[in-house]
């Protein structure tokens, strides 16, 4: 070949080459797109990019920790994933859990949202068919990441519906990295709402679509992704609640069609008996209180359509107005009396707790302490706001203010969904997620059309003298041409500075995004982090470290007593039977070991035998300076107990109002179980240099108990940093 | 009381031996002289024998036997001997081939070894071999529950004298304390402790099977760390690396903790509190090792140090807690190696692969050890190569993309301590076209893809006509 080559190189070259010119000045031509491609084009990259983008910003918990399920919940919703993967669906669906909830035991599979861990599974199978044989942690650690990308592509085709494509992708972009999301779905945070999220806004998209086109499949697209959302999170209640006020909304405003009779009936038919699939949610669509409205709009939908087609028939309006009157009048009877009965006869549940407390947020504080006591159920503060949404709170009237600009059903849908969810993020901090999307959306339709229109200023600069020199000569006075004029160079520059001010905001933006998801939220909370002296990073592992203490030298049918903050923790890592768990169903039995914990030991051990406890755990964060620990839960315990049990009163633990751990403390306080616990052996050690012992870092006091003898227990076992201590119940003691 | 009832258990002992003495196999052999130490600091109980055999028959002996009594026998982990050559200046060791045997009138249910001579030893000649046993699970511990602030006394059981089926001319046995504090120790004279050594002997002219039981009972604190079981995966990817992993099930097996952990005094008095726990080990990796990782069942432990160098790795580490006696941890360490180091191909074709068995921690028991040698997709006809036995099987094991399935070799071995950390081989037979096959599968993969997706495009599925 190259023998044969060397002779005439230059001739072959010279032949070779002009063709290949020809060729790809050929295909430059072909290459070359049109507009509508280029768009395409850029419209599709951007979209894969911030798909990428919204994975990988929530990684930054498995780079900064490890590969580690987070906080509390994920730990649960791993186990039962655990259990389904190895045992399958049938086993899954019917387990019976003895491990939480000694003596009584849980029915799992009646009593959770299986969406999460059925998604997971299911991912997990066909990755296995695929032949890539990842571990079922890896699977559950990216679930949220991988829902929260395709939620982006969910708001870019939710954006383009209800505005325009641009709106769509600034849409995509914005709530990829919104903080008020990522809090809920990084790698790790395992958890229901990491695909609800995308099930609540596939849902509402399926349905907005529905509406505009009237098409049965996207009403039945809507109905399914409803299913989706009942199986995997409680949330649903607020689909099933906002959707039939939309329609009332729409039937008010005159806007009532053909095509929101068939979005509506089908979604919330077919809806309900989809959702009537799941256990845990069972015939809760028709009996409880909660779910009436829905039924309410839909026979209100039913007279509707028959008042229509009677009015059609007569075509005599003063009969059918005294009809109208007889009919609304005897079906707002009907319903009432309906209603009326089968909550007097019990049929229908009244509202539970959790919705009323978020009608009247001081409801719970009142009635449930166990609700209250969650922090994410606190009403939101002002500043957690600004740190969820940043720039988004400011971008969210305005886009309002375009919504109402553009009325239409899809634009109606979302300013309804974006202020009632904004009402309930008000009130619990948790509900900023479901809030989150809205915001999103309504921000992006504010950036877009006001990009749009600012380089829509900006483009059509050349063209403006002409015509509206044209329009000056056509319509009126030669003053308001100079005006005009005069006002294009100030016009451009305004639109300059304003556009530059909106990049700055945005890139302000991702910023904050970056930093809130990187310093605050990819934290486990199993593992804690903290700086050194010397600036090096020092890991407080001790959770993982007395779980698995727990897992491998206690007797495998050993039960564990501790709050019910660790009981998912406790089977999850430390496989071992708790008494109770942060499924709070049962509040007598967590009142029960609030009391235990509060109460003198003696009290206590008596409690203590009776649930058969082997081993208690607290956690206590004296040495560190670890503020969330039992000490600082404590009077959750104590007013948690002494909601079942009067006997257990707060004033006792409280000195002048004041919760103490030092020498002013109450006698009550100094001697409780809990005390002791924590503080047990705490008085010989320095925690701090300069300070005296028996110093708690936590609350910055000296203990005012340090000479604590335990009788009934004994330290079983202390990690090293003393967040976590384990105290083993001793047996009775021979009476001979 | 108690050193009464030994005296005389020692004597029935004894008694019984010599009744059977009468029994022999190879009587032309006799012992002139052994000398026997035993090393008692660790969990390990080495003993070092030296045996000067003299063939007193009239045709030439090819081998001889070593006798271990019951006790010992299950748990001896390893027997080694050498033969010792030349003179004191120029002595050169010479391994000998030892295997266990059976004797049909083996008295007292005795176990044997066959150690074969080098060159078959002619009447009259004699021999030194030094002869290296090692016996797990042997120290007892007695009390069998301490508390923390307790130190942990174990006893040993043996004999006096060398259990022979030959006569013995001379014979000294010595035992090492790890400390100075003894308890007790049985007497038979001339017997009598010096420091942390006790001398038994010398013992002249004892008849075959002679056997006086001893019990020792001392302080010994150092790390009773027990894997119950040990499974060690080696995946072998032509791609460049050796993948190892290793999970193991370890246990303190010394003396049970009793009553109650005190974090307090375990920080504040590490000296005096704790003395028998351990919370540090040593695994030693080999060198150019990367990727390490140290975790669990419920994520990574983030104790543990990596100090690579140019003949071994050594990887320090903690469990989660310190183990007290009885105490459990479960673990998993895992490493990648560059293949060039440990995979070579044979003469004949052959690809084989050189690692080292055993476990890698230092100073630690296996109870059980699976060792599982994961060929590349396609391998075939692989082949173990040991310098001792181990139960060899076949399996399959399904990884990334595979199809047929990896070929894996399982060598399983019971008892293994760190001497069994020797080089092994794993011969088998692949095509590099295999290679190829995963990363055509993903091409292809791509491929179909974007093909449908192509097809997607260009295919109209309207029924109606627009």
């Amino acid at each position: 070949m190259a023998a044969n080559g060397s002779p005439k190189p230059e001739p072959m070259a010279a032949k070779k080459a002009s063709p290949d010119l020809l060729n790809s000045s050929f295909s430059f031509k072909s290459l070359k797109l049109k507009t509508k491609q280029q768009e395409l084009l850029l419209r599709v990259s951007i979209l894969g990019l911030v798909y990428v983008l919204a994975f990988i910003a929530r990684l930054f918990s498995v780079l900064r920790y490890e590969s580690m399920i987070h906080e509390f919940d994920p730990y649960f919703n791993y186990r039962t994933t655990l259990f389904l993967t190895e045992k399958g669906f049938y086993e899954f669906w019917n387990w019976f859990d003895s491990e939480s909830w000694y003596p009584l035991g849980r029915i799992i599979g009646g009593t959770l949202y299986p969406g999460l861990m059925v998604t997971a599974a299911l991912i997990y199978w066909t990755l296995r068919f695929l032949r890539f044989f990842v571990h079922i942690r890896e699977v559950c650690v990216l679930t949220a990441p991988f829902f929260a990308s395709n939620t982006t592509l969910v708001a870019y085709f939710f954006g383009k519906e209800i505005w325009d494509t641009g709106a769509g992708l600034v849409a995509a972009a914005l709530i990829a990295i919104c903080p008020g999301y990522i809090s809920r779905s990084v790698a790790g945070s395992y958890d229901n709402e990491a695909v609800a999220i995308f099930a609540l806004l596939l849902t509402f998209y399926l349905f907005v679509k529905a509406v505009k086109t009237g098409s049965l499949s996207w009403a039945l697209g809507s109905a399914f992704g409803y299913f989706y959302m009942v199986s995997a999170w409680g949330g649903y209640v607020f689909i099933i609640n906002l959707v039939p006020l939309y329609v009332l909304v729409l039937l008010i405003t005159g806007r009532y069609s053909m095509r929101l009779y068939v979005a509506y009936n089908c979604m919330y038919i077919l809806g309900m008996l989809l959702a009537m699939q799941i256990r845990f949610v069972g015939f809760q669509h028709v009996q409880s209180g909660e779910h009436m409205a829905a039924m309410g709009v839909f026979l209100l939908m039913q007279v509707f359509y028959f008042l229509d087609w009677v009015k059609h028939q007569l075509n005599d309006t003063k009969l059918f107005q005294t009809f109208l009157r007889i009919t609304v009048t005897s079906a707002i009877l009907v319903g009432g009396i309906a209603l009326g009965v089968g909550t007097a006869s019990g049929y229908i549940s009244p509202w539970t707790g959790r919705f009323y407390s978020l009608l009247d947020p001081t409801y719970a504080k009142d009635h449930i302490p166990i609700i209250a006591s969650v922090s994410e159920h606190q009403p939101t503060a002002w500043s957690s706001f600004m740190f969820d949404y940043h720039i988004l709170l400011f971008l969210f009237p305005a886009g309002l203010y375009f919504c109402f600009k553009r009325l239409s059903d899809a634009t109606i849908f979302i300013v309804m969904y974006g202020l009632t969810s904004l009402y309930f993020a008000g009130v619990m901090v948790r509900l900023i997620l479901v809030a989150t999307p809205a915001v999103c959306l309504i921000s992006a339709i504010a950036v877009s059309a006001t990009v749009k229109n600012l380089t829509s200023l900006l483009r059509t600069k050349q063209k403006v003298p002409q015509t509206g020199s044209a329009k000056g000569v056509g319509s009126s006075k030669s003053s308001s041409k100079v005006t005009l004029d005069q006002s294009q160079p100030f016009h451009k520059n305004g639109a300059i500075a304003l556009l530059v001010g909106v990049f700055y905001l945005l890139s302000r933006y991702a910023i904050h995004c970056t930093w809130v998801t990187s310093e605050a939220y990819s934290s486990p909370s199993i593992v804690l982090a903290a700086r050194g002296a010397h600036g090096n990073r020092i890991i407080f592992d001790d959770y993982r470290e007395a779980y698995y203490w727990l897992r491998q030298n206690t007797p495998t049918d050993a039960k564990v007593m501790s709050w019910w903050d660790y009981g998912y923790q406790i089977t999850a890592m430390g496989n071992r039977t708790v008494i109770v768990d942060n499924n709070t169903w049962n509040n007598t039995h967590i009142a029960t070991v609030g009391r235990a914990m509060s109460s003198y030991e003696d009290e206590a051990y008596d409690i203590m035998r009776s649930l058969d406890v082997n081993y208690v755990l607290v956690v206590f964060g004296g040495v560190t300076g670890y503020s969330s620990d039992d000490i600082n839960k404590f009077l959750w315990m104590v007013r948690i107990g002494g909601g079942v049990y009067p006997v257990i009163k707060e004033p006792d633990y409280l000195v002048n109002g004041e919760f103490r751990v030092d020498k002013g403390a109450s006698p009550k306080m100094l001697n409780c179980l809990m005390y002791k616990l924590c503080y047990y052996r705490f008085g010989e050690l320095v925690t701090e240099y300069g300070k005296p012992t028996g110093y708690d870092r936590a609350r910055g006091v000296e203990i005012g108990n340090k000479d604590i003898k335990l009788e009934h227990l004994e330290e079983a076992y202390t990690t090293s940093n003393w967040i976590v201590r384990i105290y083993r119940v001793k047996p009775p003691t021979n009476r001979l | 009381m108690a050193a009464r009832n030994w005296i005389f258990a020692v004597a029935v002992a004894v008694a019984v031996f010599l009744s059977l003495s009468t029994f022999s196999s190879a009587q032309d052999l006799q012992i002139v002289n052994a000398e026997r130490r035993i090393d008692l600091s660790s969990h390990i109980v080495k003993a070092f024998l030296t045996l000067k055999v003299e063939n007193i028959g009239k045709d030439p002996a090819a081998d001889m036997l070593l006798a271990f009594p019951p006790t010992q026998i299950k748990n001896l982990a390893m027997v080694q001997a050498l033969a010792v050559m030349g003179k004191k200046k120029k002595k050169t060791y010479l391994p000998l081939d030892v295997k266990p045997t059976e004797q049909p009138d083996a008295p007292n249910d005795a176990g044997y070894f066959l150690v074969s001579f080098a060159t078959p030893l002619g009447p009259g000649e004699t021999v030194t071999l030094e002869v290296l046993y090692i016996l797990t699970h042997s120290l007892e511990p007695f009390p069998v529950e301490i508390t923390q602030s307790e130190s942990q006394l174990v006893y040993y059981h043996d004999s006096a004298v060398v259990l022979s089926p030959y006569h013995v001319k001379q014979q000294t046995t010595f035992f090492k304390t790890p400390s100075t504090r003894v308890e007790s120790f049985t007497s038979v004279e001339p017997a009598n402790r010096a420091g942390k050594e006790i001398k038994y002997g010398p013992y002249e002219d004892r008849a075959p099977y002679s056997y006086a039981p001893v019990i020792v009972h001392f302080e010994n604190n150092s790390p009773f760390a027990v894997v119950e079981e040990l499974v060690r995966e080696i995946e072998i990817s032509h791609w460049g690396s050796l993948q190892i992993t290793e999970n193991y099930r370890l246990t303190h097996g010394g003396a049970r903790h009793k009553g109650v952990f005190s974090r307090v005094e375990y920080q504040s008095r590490r000296s005096i509190t704790g003395s028998s726990s351990f919370n540090a080990l040593l695994a030693v990796l080999p060198p150019r090792v990367n990727s390490v990782y140290y975790r669990d069942d419920i994520g990574n432990i983030s104790t543990s140090h990596l100090r690579t160098g140019f003949k071994k790795s050594e990887l320090e580490f903690e469990p989660r807690y310190p183990l007290f006696g009885g105490w459990r941890a479960t673990f998993v360490i895992g490493y990648r190696v560059p293949l060039e180091d440990y995979l070579f191909e044979a003469p004949d074709g052959r690809r084989y692969l050189n690692f080292t068995f055993g476990c890698p921690l230092v100073e630690t028991i296996v109870n059980k050890l699976t060792l599982k040698v994961v060929l590349p997709e396609g391998s075939k006809d692989p082949s173990a190569v040991l310098p001792f036995t181990v139960n060899q099987d076949l399996q399959v094991k399904y990884s990334y993309l595979d199809i047929v399935g990896r070929t894996v070799v399982v060598l399983q071995k019971d008892n293994v301590v760190p001497t069994h950390n020797v080089p092994f081989q794993v011969y088998y037979t692949f095509k590099p076209i295999y290679m190829l096959a995963e990363p055509l599968m993903l091409v292809s993969a791509f491929f179909f893809v974007f093909v449908t997706s192509l097809a997607y495009v260009h295919i109209d599925l309207n029924i109606v006509k627009k």
